[in-house]
């Protein structure tokens, strides 16, 4: 349903909501995923976001997602150099990642560094800000962060679906969607779980304690 | 949400109330939010495109490439033309504004995009400011023009990717037309045919931004989209009717949207884009940006 806030905005930095708002919001993603500022971040562009990602700012949005800053923060516009002064590296490269008819033109694959813990996630930017995760880890998944989301790779187990749910009640965190696939029977099962309530530290630290989660990742919901 | 102006319209004149109250409405009832946290989200939007339109207007910001910025300044401050002194010279001075500080990437409010930031702020704040209207007259206008833009997000689309510019200032300026009419006490009947008049004026409007940056022409039709959402307010004030119903006009946009060529949405390889000096110019700024 089109409602008249989504037509008056979002408040943001320009000039694209593509190449500039959805790109902070993949580079929001990417932060979350290694829960925090990265001291290193490999950013491969692929398609529009190579070609025409430098005169959009796509660079410094990505950058600036990556710092913790929102679509509409002044700072996007000087994020690289507030990137050098906080002790992240970021390297740019130009690649592709697959054929054009496959891969949306606005993709970009994000790998990223902090402390012992490296992650890479492949996202495109879909337009008007939204945006779509879809490979974490080498997992596909389907992420809009529209929602708040809890992404996690688990064993095949009999009845995790009902525990993971009977947690997320305990904790009081109310389920918006929920899509569990494997690859094969026995193999890892994914699960993305949209939630309504932000989770917080010890509803994440309780699905991590359980013995059949191979990881998990809270990704906060990032708006334009 | 209304899919149609014509339900829109309807429901407001037999009511005997304005658009923007039967939108604002709408909206309460879909998304279970008070009225009064939607007008305070809408003036927050307001206080936005205000200060873009402040800070456009002093001239020293330039675009990331280089293309465009500093006109604004001329409309505030250069020769005077036929115009000067009056609403329209102003309108067009805030529409050059807003987009020099998009492409500046400074903050601007995306309604409907961020291509077409520049309509709406120039139109209705640069009418509102010339007529002595208060905020909250902005923030009823806002509200209908929020409701134009969800019908034509409904029938067509506000993508320049989809559907040329016509979707995007062409779009704006069908938006700001209406919502003008209602905030200069014109009826909610008038507001359609002003919509109507604005987008019959779009019609077939490509999207062909040197180097696909939104930076030209992109910030000009702005300006010139706040000129034609002008025309239509001053026509449809004066009582003049357009035979084609706005919900018509807006199809027919979704329409030819539909059936435009790639080259002419948004992807840099027709229109503008594909004139010698076009390429010649996204080539040397994509250059020089890449060096320095």
């Amino acid at each position: 349903m089109v409602s008249i806030l989504d037509i008056i905005g979002p408040v943001m930095v320009g000039p694209s909501s593509s190449h500039t708002a959805g790109a902070c919001r993949l580079g929001l993603i990417a932060r979350n995923l290694v829960g925090g500022t990265p001291q290193k971040a490999l950013i491969e562009l692929h398609g529009s976001f190579a070609r025409t990602g430098e005169g959009h700012g796509t660079d410094k949005a990505i950058v600036g997602g990556l710092l913790g800053f929102r679509p509409d923060d002044d700072r996007l516009r000087t994020a690289l150099e507030i990137a050098d002064g906080e002790g992240l590296a970021y390297r740019f490269a130009k690649t592709k990642l697959g054929e054009e008819n496959e891969v949306h033109p606005n993709s970009v694959r994000i790998t990223v560094e902090r402390g012992d813990r490296t992650s890479v996630m492949t996202g495109s930017s879909l337009g008007a800000g939204r945006i779509l995760v879809n490979e974490i880890d080498g997992f596909p998944v389907e992420v809009h962060a529209d929602h708040h989301t809890i992404v996690l790779v688990a064993e095949d187990t009999k009845g995790s679906i009902a525990r993971i749910t009977t947690l997320l009640a305990d904790d009081g965190v109310n389920i918006a969607t929920l899509r569990v696939s494997r690859q094969r029977r026995g193999g890892d099962a994914f699960m993305v779980i949209e939630v309504d309530q932000p989770p917080g530290d010890d509803v994440r630290d309780h699905i991590r304690a359980l013995p059949w989660v191979r990881w998990a990742f809270r990704l906060d919901r990032v708006t334009v | 949400m209304y899919s149609s102006l014509a339900s829109a319209i309807h429901d407001a004149e037999s009511r005997a109330l304005r658009l923007s109250q039967v939108a604002l409405e709408a909206e309460s009832l879909d998304h279970g939010r008070p009225v009064a946290e939607i007008r305070a989200a809408l003036g927050r939007a307001l206080a936005v495109m205000r200060e873009a339109v402040g800070r456009g207007a002093t001239g020293d910001l330039r675009s990331t490439s280089g293309l465009v910025g500093g006109d604004a300044a001329k409309l505030r401050s250069g020769p005077a033309g036929p115009l000067s002194g009056t609403p329209f010279r102003d309108v067009l001075m805030r529409a050059l504004a807003v987009q020099e500080v998009n492409a500046a990437m400074g903050v601007i409010v995306a309604a409907p995009t961020a291509g077409g930031a520049g309509v709406l702020p120039a139109v209705l704040t640069g009418l509102a400011d010339a007529r002595g209207l208060d905020d909250e007259a902005l923030i009823d206008a806002l509200a209908t023009a929020g409701l134009i833009g969800a019908v034509i997000a409904e029938r067509a689309s506000l993508s320049g990717a989809e559907g040329g510019c016509q979707a995007e200032t062409g779009a704006a300026a069908g938006m700001a037309a209406g919502a003008a009419v209602e905030m200069l006490g014109g009826t909610p009947a008038q507001c359609g045919h002003a919509v109507a008049l604005a987008q019959q004026g779009t019609l077939g409007l490509v999207c062909d931004p040197l180097g696909g940056l939104v930076e030209l022409p992109c910030v000009f039709r702005n300006a010139t989209g706040s000129a034609i959402a002008l025309a239509a307010v001053e026509m449809a004030l004066a009582g003049i009717e357009f035979a084609i119903p706005a919900d018509e006009v807006i199809d027919t946009m979704g329409q030819i949207g539909r059936e435009m060529d790639v080259r002419y949405r948004e992807t840099a390889g027709g229109g503008l884009a594909a004139t010698p000096t076009g390429r010649r110019l996204a080539k040397e700024r994509l250059y020089q940006m890449k060096r320095g």
